[in-house]
């Protein structure tokens, strides 16, 4: 049972300030997934709840308690990294128990937990091993079981998938969703891939620049990102953005390739004329009889669907993603493409922000 | 591809081997001759079976010199002032490398340089000054005295500096989190991690510390304290009279505990060099 509070917490190394004001709240036993780009300061983020670093203002709290300058072996926390940092001269069962011996448990008890953990985790034949006798997949079981036998009240992890290729990733990662569901304990959790921060996330943290530009579940970070930026870095292949003009009081931006867009959902409460951007996913962008014209440059084609790129006559970049293969399509070909109202979202261009329909 | 045995290669490693045996072999041949033989210039290669006595002889034959002292007391000597150097040496080192690589703390760099700085002062540049303090504390002809000044020397720092900044920072916040706290994380982590380097610095500083010779010849006057290297320097006199004998028999004993060193921590660091895996 544990409730982690991050309250205005914010960080600068020298004068170089690299988170300005977190403020989030993790309920019992939710995942949280901090996603951002390199350098947003997601990893400082998770060091601040270590204890690892000391924030420049603001407060931690675990459980009510303030924790903000506590030493990190006193947090009830426990940590996967991403290299695994595996001591290198102990046992598979001298790296887990490592920890416990140092808070003077008595020997039974740590067999026990070594060993229910190991027994989770499938390391029960390989407690005797030094890491460098493990395969890659086998030490990030073995960091997690490190994690696992304190029995902690928080977990964090920063990327602990990263220095897995590509099929096993896939496979820890739902071992790790099941394990936390299982076990119960709130996590947080840093990395910078984003399948990785939809799949695993209650609630999802977007970061960019030391801010968290938005907190909200997966699919709603998906169907209604808050800017630009989170509507750029979440969903893959990334959102097209088509300059455009609000026009019709409000209900229609008409864009600068040409043709115009009827918002479905409502007005925005903007002056005609005011620059906006209307993102569309590719794979909301209609290939059809009628609609804007699109230069194609490049074919992907990815066997059950396929990749168009092109750009539009205004110059912008667009993709669109349709099913199948849609047949010898030379480069350069002119297509024609649909925007369909209620797929869009509408930014205003100078912001970057969301702007929600009004009424 | 396979080939035959490179004849050339081994020749000349045959030849290089020699050379460096040769006088080796020629001081057991010696020992074995008598003393007279020797100073007449009549050195046989082939040892003198009757003469293998003067190796267990010698252990109990105190030279004048050096106040009776016998040559197997010398030996227990150098074993000790060796063994204290080199693990005195290690022990300071590595705790001034663990402060310099792990901790953040004011004067940090000027600390390190200044430890840099003493490499250009070994013993000998320092001699006088040494001496003075030594005398001052009145240390002279002590065991402290005899291996102190030796052991206060940033050689091996340097090395640990290098050996724990390879250390991953994330082992040392892992440790952090499992609640280590600066000197378990020293002992438990550091130590073991760097066990390879240990061993090897262990034999270079045990060799340094068994062929010293010039500072136990000004802090030892008391022949309870005179190491072999310098016992045996004292055994050979300008005249005739030098016992050639007796002193390539020291010299044999002088040189097994050295080469013992070197090839039973050649195991450990062997082994210890392959496991390596930070």
């Amino acid at each position: 049972m544990a409730r982690l509070e991050l309250q205005g917490l914010s960080k600068s190394f020298g004068a170089t300030p690299v988170l300005h004001g977190i403020d989030l709240v993790l309920a019992d036993g939710e995942m949280v997934v901090i996603v951002g780009a390199s350098g947003c300061g997601k990893s400082t983020l998770l060091r601040l709840v270590a204890g690892l670093e000391v924030p420049s203002t603001g407060r931690v709290l675990l459980d009510g308690a303030d924790i903000t300058h506590a030493d990190p072996s006193r947090r009830d926390i426990a940590m996967v990294f991403q290299n695994y940092a595996l001591y290198p001269h102990m046992s598979v069962f001298g790296n887990m128990a490592y920890g416990l011996k140092l808070r003077g448990l008595p020997k039974a008890e740590i067999a026990r937990r070594v060993d229910e953990a190991a027994a989770t985790l499938g390391l029960g034949a390989l407690l005797g091993r030094k890491p460098r006798q493990l395969s890659g997949g086998q030490r990030q079981r073995v960091a997690m079981g490190r994690a696992i036998v304190r029995e902690p009240k928080l977990f964090l992890f920063d990327e602990p998938l990263s220095n897995l290729d590509a099929k096993l990733r896939v496979q820890v990662r739902a071992d790790i969703r099941k394990l936390q569901r299982r076990l119960g304990v709130t996590s947080l959790y840093v990395t910078h891939d984003q399948i990785e921060a939809m799949t695993l996330a209650d609630r999802l943290v977007v970061m960019h620049q030391g801010r968290a530009a938005q907190i909200a579940a997966p699919v709603e970070v998906f169907e209604r990102p808050v800017n630009t930026y989170v509507a750029s870095f979440i969903g893959d292949p990334a959102m097209n953005f088509c300059p455009a003009r609000l026009t019709s009081g409000g209900m229609a931006a008409a864009l600068d390739a040409g043709g115009r867009v009827d918002f479905t959902d409502g007005r925005r409460d903007a002056p005609d004329g005011a620059r906006l951007l209307i993102g569309i996913r590719p794979q909301h962008a209609v290939l059809a009889g009628e609609g804007i014209d699109l230069v194609v440059d490049l074919i992907e084609p990815l066997g059950s669907e396929t990749l168009i790129h092109g750009h539009l006559t205004d110059g912008t970049a667009f993709a669109v993603r349709v099913a199948g293969s849609p047949g010898a399509v030379p480069d350069g070909a002119h297509l024609r493409v649909a925007l369909p109202g209620e797929q869009v979202h509408v930014f205003d261009a100078a912001s970057g922000d969301r702007l929600d329909p009004v009424g | 591809m396979r080939r035959g045995p490179d004849y050339l290669a081994h020749a000349v490693l045959t030849l290089g081997g020699a050379i460096f045996v040769l006088p080796i072999w020629i001081a057991f041949a010696a020992a074995t001759q008598q003393a007279g033989a020797i100073n007449r210039g009549d050195v046989s290669l082939l040892p003198r079976l009757s003469g293998l006595r003067t190796f267990v002889d010698v252990l109990g034959f105190g030279p004048a010199a050096s106040g009776g002292t016998p040559i197997g007391h010398m030996l227990l000597v150098s074993f000790a002032m060796a063994t204290a150097i080199a693990l005195g040496k290690i022990a300071i080192s590595a705790l001034s490398a663990f402060a310099i690589v792990f901790f953040r703390f004011p004067g940090r760099k000027i600390a390190f340089w200044m430890i840099l700085i003493t490499l250009m002062l070994p013993v000998e540049v320092r001699i006088i000054p040494t001496y003075a303090v030594m005398s001052d504390f009145h240390l002279i002809n002590s065991f402290t005295g005899l291996t102190m000044p030796l052991i206060a020397s940033a050689t091996a720092t340097l090395l640990f500096r290098q050996v724990f900044l390879a250390i991953p920072d994330e082992m040392v916040e892992a440790a952090k989190l499992d609640g280590a706290g600066p000197m378990r994380f020293f002992i438990d982590m550091v130590l073991p991690v760097s066990a390879a380097n240990l061993a090897a610095l262990f034999v270079i500083l045990f060799v340094y510390g068994w062929n010293q010779y010039l500072w136990p010849l000004l802090a030892v006057t008391n022949g309870h304290l005179v190491p072999i290297v310098l016992g045996i320097a004292r055994m050979i006199t300008t005249d005739q009279l030098t016992a050639w004998n007796l002193v390539m028999a020291a010299t044999i004993w002088a040189i097994l505990p050295p080469v013992a060193v070197v090839l039973l921590m050649q195991r450990w660091f062997v082994r210890g060099l392959t496991e390596a895996d930070k």
